[in-house]
């Protein structure tokens, strides 16, 4: 029975995966994600996880194993952060090129240097075009879903492609909060085994991970990146199997208070949630604003998001991650490059808040919102603005 | 909603407090968030953690910068912390200490509202260790009455295992002991 807890979100995430029965986890701790991993091979080393840890010795080691593990059939997680996600990154188009639904949660966390353990999103922008489905958690709730949504969506047969599951590192790893948890025979019910299309089997020989020569390399990419945008739909369809079951659905577009709204706020992960009460404080003072957020980031929701910001004058993107010497922040500038052939759009204003563990505030959001409304009228002086940076 | 603010130095179990808290509350259905301050953590080193208690969802995650309750964990915070930074007015600090209420606002200057407990003598007592924070978490609960005194008891069980009932005896002294 689905039961209401108070639990660490980790916590909650490492019980997700426990839930879905993985039969493989390959891990290497790393500051913020430590505690899911730990909490994972407490379950497996005390018999409530029937599954293999693989305790590697690196973040590149951990996605090669999960290659290994995902190609054999294996039901295969992984969790990782920042430099990990880094160490990862080689492997990381791998995995979608030999379609193998390997499920991996990351609790976002700023990049060094300088060195830095704390939140922001420059770990996961980094790894945007690496061919893998990518959701983001705004609570532990959502945290709990989407990793049970991504196991049945990687699988799906018509997918058969990784997903990264986006969670703010200490902003929401680290917070104790209610949720509620689903046991194995709920699960079961939305999640069946996964049964391989393929898999390495001695008796069977196949090849896996072939040389991809100029002949047939631009058809292996167009064959992939064609399954990646068709995805889409099954994302939607559990999502939407996700809700009849359990009762919480889910969109690849979120919207809040965007009835009438002439400005919109554009956010990802568990800022959003702050950013909704200084919606409320700012509907009540009479302004016309919304808050748009993007649950679903690969494949990037075109339609969805059309649909959210139709009619809007201003759209205010707050990005967790710099793109230094480029136009803007990073899903600014995708906002901005689908907005672009749009018979009418939102004037598009870029704004980078939350790096490194900076605190973002209710009034951050209704700084952001005022100085958009200006820009609107009179032009933004710069290519972004940085908000909260201190002169030095 | 109310916040509360933990100071305490790292191993004190300040957010094992804010943690425990939450719980309680969670269990009797109200909402709640415990998090700490985000950093490496090193033994000995002031540290803060953080819970809020709500009828309603909490949609912020902002730090907690004005809260209702600072409890202080160790006494010798006093001396390099300002632990009412930010306190809403009318707000409510709760310290660890052997000094009465008079003579600690006298010592210190806090012109909020008092409570005292000698923790770490209870703890000492009860626990032979001196950790404040389950001892804290009586005199808190009983002062700020957020959650009912029997709501901690599962959280306290389910955190402390065999070592239960010495924490739940230093818990209800602190409850029983505090000055407010």
């Amino acid at each position: 029975m689905a039961k209401r807890v108070g639990m660490e979100v980790s916590l909650g995430v490492s019980e997700a995966v426990k839930v879905a029965d993985v039969d493989v986890i390959a891990a290497y701790p790393i500051t913020p994600q430590t505690h899911i991993v730990e909490h994972l091979a407490e379950l497996v080393a005390n018999g409530e996880l029937d599954a293999e840890f693989i305790p590697v010795e690196s973040e590149h080691s951990a996605m090669s194993s999960c290659v290994g593990s995902s190609a054999t059939g294996a039901r295969t997680y992984t969790a990782t952060s920042s430099q990990g996600l880094a160490l990862m990154h080689e492997i990381l188009y791998i995995v979608p090129a030999l379609r193998l639904p390997v499920v991996m949660t990351v609790a976002n966390r700023a990049l060094s240097g300088p060195i830095n353990i704390w939140n922001d999103h420059s770990d996961i922008m980094s790894e945007r075009d690496i061919g893998w489905i990518q959701t983001f958690a705004e609570n532990g709730q959502e945290a709990f879903d989407l990793s049970v949504h991504a196991f049945r969506v990687a699988e799906d047969h018509s997918v058969l492609l990784p997903v990264i599951v986006n969670l703010d590192g200490f902003t929401l790893t680290h917070v104790v909060e209610p949720f509620e948890i689903l046991d194995k025979a709920e699960v079961a019910k939305y999640l069946p085994p996964y049964k391989p299309l393929q898999r390495l089997d001695p008796e069977h020989p196949i090849t896996m991970g072939a040389v991809g020569i100029p002949e047939v390399y631009t058809e292996a990419k167009k064959q992939y990146e064609d399954a990646l945008v068709r995805s889409k739909s099954v994302v939607i369809q559990a999502w939407k199997e996700f809700g009849d079951l359990f009762g919480r659905y889910y969109h690849p577009v979120e919207t809040y208070k965007t009835e009438g709204a002439e400005t919109l706020l554009l956010t990802m992960g568990s800022v959003s949630e702050t950013a909704m009460t200084a919606i409320d404080r700012m509907r009540e003072a009479g302004k016309k604003v919304g808050l748009v957020r993007f649950r679903l980031w690969r494949p990037f929701p075109f339609e969805e998001f059309f649909e959210a910001v139709k009619g809007v004058k201003t759209l205010a993107v707050m990005d967790r991650a710099m793109s230094p010497g480029g136009p803007c922040g990073p899903v600014a500038a995708e906002v901005r490059a689908a907005l672009y052939d749009q018979p009418t759009r939102p004037k598009v204003f870029s704004f980078v808040a939350g790096l490194g563990g900076r605190d973002v505030q209710v009034s951050d959001f209704e700084e952001i919102v005022s100085r958009a409304e200006k820009y609107a009228e009179k032009g933004a002086p710069a290519t972004y603005d940085l908000i909260g940076v201190r002169e030095i | 909603m109310i916040e509360i603010r933990f100071h305490g130095r790292g191993g004190q179990g300040a957010v094992t407090s804010a943690e425990l808290l939450a719980r309680a509350a969670i269990d009797e259905g109200k909402y709640a968030q415990a998090f700490p301050s985000f950093g490496p953590e090193r033994r000995g080193a002031p540290v803060m953690s953080y819970t809020r208690i709500s009828d309603r969802p909490i949609k912020t995650r902002e730090k907690v910068y004005h809260p209702d309750i600072a409890v202080v964990l160790d006494p010798t915070i006093l001396k390099i912390v300002d632990v009412t930074d930010g306190l809403k007015p009318g707000g409510l600090v709760i310290v660890n200490t052997n000094k009465s209420k008079e003579a600690l606002a006298a010592e210190t200057g806090i012109k909020a509202r008092l409570a005292v407990v000698d923790a770490t003598k209870i703890a000492m007592e009860s626990m032979g260790l001196p950790i404040t924070n389950t001892v804290m978490l009586g005199a808190v609960v009983k002062v700020a009455n957020l959650v009912k005194a029997e709501s901690l008891i599962e959280p306290l069980k389910e955190r402390f295992g065999k070592i239960f009932e010495k924490n739940y005896t230093a818990y209800k002294r602190a409850f029983d002991e505090v000055v407010s």
